[in-house]
């Protein structure tokens, strides 16, 4: 049966430490939760005296709004309150703080409207139904604006200013270089290759299980409870209580249980804004939850772009230089999308060496959706347009696409220049192991084909955009005087599997066994602040930070362990699965609840607390360690339809150690689904800015009979940086597949595809230009 | 609208309601009775987080009228385990990490007692579970580990406590 993990060689590492805990098939600790209905959600939530909230939209792409009339809404019985953006402190957020000028949203919008879907009122009524009839009565008036809805026009001279003294819409523009660029291409217009091409990717929408929700509850002693459906709770605590004008130490955000997140629950949305303005308004809890159409069209995607990739390289696949220029569909507001356009412009390096390389990035506004981070965070992007081009060039040039691959990737301990460094890589393994695997399948028959490629993605950002005074991760460990462990983390668990994670790496550290570690997260009022779950961070970051903090506590323990056993100075002590022992004699300890007990009677009764807090530095610009991957798509197209048949994905992948095994099977089957929807079945049409597909039966996901068998070789590194070696695993095995889907279509029929998605429509396209070129030849 | 009297048992336990006869199925569970186990992801019945079982039946609640179900039994995820004893299904779940933020999984889990149900006694093949929960969307865990609990539980791997 497929995703078993084909090759995991180690469960001793390097430090001859054999674990208990790391590295083994864990159960999810919030499994009971979810599999028997408790696991209570966001939209599960019900409180005394509560209210429910509908937002009124706009069905403008770009208007003023002239005047609000809500008077006959206020009327409607069962009716508590409608507010508009004046109402509130009008205040334009973002989660790019530390710079004001990309704070450009201010969710309830105040004058001006600049997509279909924006907030313009919100209402609070005793039910949804009342509170959905209040929407019709409120007039709105407008006055519609010339509107743009593609980078391309938004960039032109006479183009409707979306933000007042933003010239040509440019939102942020990025630039990375290093290298001589221009002696690189000369030296390969002399004796080399190079080969332009365009491409351009298409939105994607996150679609959470879990559409957003949030219920707010204000009390009359000026603090707020915001319980919601997010992926970083301290963000959030932070972000209302700017917005709201309060402490954040006024604000307790709760994110128990979250359906699903993707990046698209990182940012303030109009749910928590709208519940919290009108629940401040009336001092009663108000729940707001999105229908699946409102999700859809008004909250954030996946970043749309046209990409331009120039590479050079010798004769013999040598890579020489690399020139990219990128324009992005932005949308109406910044959120997260600055990030997602410099991160793709570093990843379309990626993984490989280059002598010079250049980026220019240029995020444009339009009167569509915003767009933002989504898994991935720009590389699905990157490599798309990369690692297609390589694979077509290595065809012009009649050379060997592992080869040229394995001669440029990245290697251990590799700079790359003013931008990364590299500790531990697995590059070169994986594709030496994809290459045997594609090799040992022979030929697949007639419009069938496999098709590769590389990717690797980071293990957490560096950058401090959101300006936080805190550590990016922090956590807290309490042993008490049974052996029970409470760990305090504010990382959030959105069903990657990060509360298991961190009960695993506590575990081991101390020396206990999963099930005496009890996880409390999602929730401000009670766990350490941390940066969320995002950039696929946590393992490294909150992993490091929950093995201080155990380590801390450990140390406590320790110290007292080698007085009361009086040991000669050069025995060492360690604790391992409850056992408590010299390291050279294990038969020599004593049982760790035992010591435990002695412990805290030794410290005036007061329980073993150990703090521990991570933030990178001096690990370059980008990220402290990065993942290496290969991935193969076997798939089948029918010429005659274009229909897409995909038989399996082999994934050759570096995550460092693995911390549990059944998470990162999971990761990975998980980020194929999600891929491969991108690459041939999701995406947002729009007219004019409306998006034409906002439900399930239009907007397309894969489903279990689309699915392929999957298959992972997990290679053998270790992470210096990363707590027990890892790295990270959720997010950069979303980068690869959309690319290496595209270049098994080139291999089974012999044509390039260079817009996402491979619709059939887009197939057949191709189909008929080439044998047209055919002809005319 | 005149409400009406709904009788029906949901997890075994008779209920008699009084409700306006357009109610949804779904919100008859969820919010006149209280198990929110069952969830909704859709408002055009593609996702399947609404899942129940009516009788032996998988059902999308959010596609049926709850006076469709008068005298009916009907069962959610909260029917599952017996005083804490957890089904098979839902053993195996854990086992081959079938869940990811849990959300679908009620329905999923519904969708998948009905399947085994249907086919009591018979080795389904993994075509066949595939179809069988077809009509779930889940968005994190790519189908492949949920095939593979059905796939135990069908070969018997996991028997009733």
């Amino acid at each position: 049966m497929s995703g078993e993990i084909r090759e995991l060689r180690y469960s001793m590492f390097k430090t001859g430490v054999r674990y208990t805990v790391i590295n083994h098939k864990t159960r999810n600790i919030d499994g009971y939760a979810k599999v028997t209905g408790r696991a209570q959600y966001t939209f599960d939530i019900k409180l005394p005296n509560m209210l429910y909230g509908k937002i009124l939209r706009s069905p403008h792409p770009h208007a003023k709004i002239k005047n609000i009339d809500y008077s006959k809404a206020l009327e409607l019985p069962g009716v508590m309150a409608v507010v508009t953006g004046k109402d509130t402190l009008g205040i334009k957020q973002g989660i790019w703080r530390r710079y004001k000028e990309l704070c450009d949203e201010q969710i309830l919008a105040v004058d001006k409207v600049r997509y279909i879907g924006e907030p313009v009122a919100a209402v609070a009524a005793i039910s949804e139904e009342i509170a959905e009839k209040a929407l019709d009565l409120i007039e709105v008036e407008y006055e519609v604006l010339p509107a743009v809805f593609n980078p391309i026009d938004a960039m032109k001279k006479d183009a409707p200013e979306i933000h007042e003294g933003v010239e040509r819409n440019i939102n942020v523009t990025r630039h990375i270089e290093w290298g001589d660029v221009e002696e690189a291409f000369a030296e390969a217009e002399k004796d080399g290759y190079i080969r332009e091409d365009w491409f351009r990717t298409s939105s994607q929408h996150h679609m959470c299980m879990e559409t957003r929700a949030a219920v707010s509850s204000y009390t009359p002693d000026g603090k707020l409870t915001v319980w919601c459906s997010t992926q970083a709770p301290y963000y959030m605590q932070a972000l209302l209580a700017w917005v709201l004008g309060l402490r954040e130490g006024d604000v307790r955000v709760i994110a128990q249980y979250v359906g699903g997140g993707f990046g698209g629950k990182f940012e303030l949305d109009a749910a928590m804004f709208c519940s919290a303005v009108l629940s401040k308004k009336l001092c009663r809890p108000v729940k707001i939850v999105f229908t699946r159409e409102e999700d859809f069209i008004a909250s954030k995607r996946r970043t749309p772009m046209y990409y331009y990739v120039r590479t050079a390289m010798k004769k013999d696949g040598t890579f020489l230089a690399r020139e990219v220029r990128v324009f992005t569909n932005g949308g109406a507001y910044t959120g997260m999308g600055a990030t997602a356009l410099y991160l793709t412009g570093f990843f379309c390096s990626f993984p490989y060496k280059w002598r010079a390389y250049r980026y220019d990035g240029f995020r444009v506004y339009t009167n569509t959706l915003p767009s933002t981070a989504m898994r991935g965070f720009g590389a699905p992007q990157a490599m798309f347009c990369s690692e297609q081009q390589i694979e077509w060039m290595c065809k012009d040039l009649g050379l060997d696409p592992f080869e040229v691959r394995r001669k440029n990737a990245h290697t251990e301990c590799y700079e790359v220049p003013g931008q990364a460094y590299i500790q531990s890589c697995g590059m070169t393994q994986c594709i030496d192991k994809i290459e045997q695997w594609v090799k040992s399948k022979g030929d697949l028959g007639p419009n069938r084909a496999i098709g590769i490629s590389a990717a690797g993605f980071m293990s957490g950002g560096i950058f401090n955009w959101f300006d936080t005074p805190y550590s990016f991760s922090s956590a807290v460990v309490i042993i008490n005087h049974d052996g029970t462990v409470d760990l305090y983390v504010g990382c959030q668990e959105i069903g990657q599997g990060s509360n298991t994670t961190m009960a695993m790496i506590c575990a081991e550290t101390l020396g206990v066994r999963v099930e005496d570690v009890r996880v409390f997260s999602g929730d401000t009022g009670i766990c350490p602040p941390d940066l969320g779950a995002w950039g696929s961070r946590q393992t490294l970051m909150a992993g490091n930070a929950v093995k201080m903090a155990a380590e801390d506590a450990k140390k406590q323990l320790l110290e007292f362990a080698y007085a009361e056993m009086g040991l000669n100075i050069v025995y060492d002590l360690d604790i391992k699965d409850r056992w408590v022992h010299v390291i050279a004699r294990p038969e020599r300890g004593m049982k760790y609840e035992d010591l435990v007990k002695k412990a805290i009677r030794a410290k005036d009764g007061q329980r073993i607390v150990g703090r521990g807090y991570y933030t990178p530095r001096r690990k370059g610009m980008i990220s402290p360690a990065y993942s290496y991957m290969m991935q193969a798509v076997d798939a089948e197209v029918d010429p005659e339809t274009g229909k897409i048949t995909i038989h399996e994905v082999m994934t050759a992948h570096d995550c460092g150690q693995p911390i549990n095994p059944l998470g990162l099977i999971g990761q990975l089957e998980g980020a194929a689904a999600m891929a491969l929807g991108y690459g041939y079945l999701e995406d947002q049409p729009m007219d004019e800015g409306k998006i034409l597909n906002p439900n399930l039966v239009d907007y397309k996901v894969i489903r279990a009979t689309d699915m392929p068998k999957t298959g992972m070789i997990e290679i053998d590194t270790y992470e210096a940086e990363g707590p027990y070696g890892a790295k990270e695993a959720g997010e950069g095995l979303t980068n690869p597949t959309a690319a290496a889907l595209g270049n098994a279509i080139f291999h089974a029929l012999g044509i390039q595809l260079k817009e996402l998605p491979f619709t059939p429509e887009r197939i057949l396209k191709a189909l008929r230009e080439k044998s047209e070129k055919k002809e005319a030849n | 609208m005149e409400k009406k009297l709904l009788r029906f048992k949901l997890n075994g336990l008779e209920y008699e309601i009084f409700i306006n006869p357009k109610t949804l199925l779904v919100d008859v569970i969820r919010d006149h009775i209280g198990f929110t186990g069952t969830k909704k992801g859709c408002e055009s019945g593609s996702c399947g987080a609404c899942t129940v079982m009516v009788e032996d039946m998988a059902v999308k609640s959010c596609s049926v009228l709850a006076m469709q179900v008068e005298g009916m039994n009907v069962t959610t995820v909260e029917g599952l385990e017996k005083n804490g004893k957890l089904s098979p299904i839902q053993e195996a779940f854990l086992d081959y990490g079938a869940f990811q933020c849990g959300f679908c999984t009620p329905g999923m889990l519904m969708s998948a007692t009905a399947l085994l149900k249907e086919n009591e006694g018979k080795v389904l093949t993994e075509e066949e579970i595939r179809e069988g929960i077809e009509g779930n969307i889940c968005r994190c865990t790519g189908y492949n580990s949920i095939i593979r609990a059905i796939e135990a539980v069908s070969k018997g791997e996991y028997k009733e406590g």
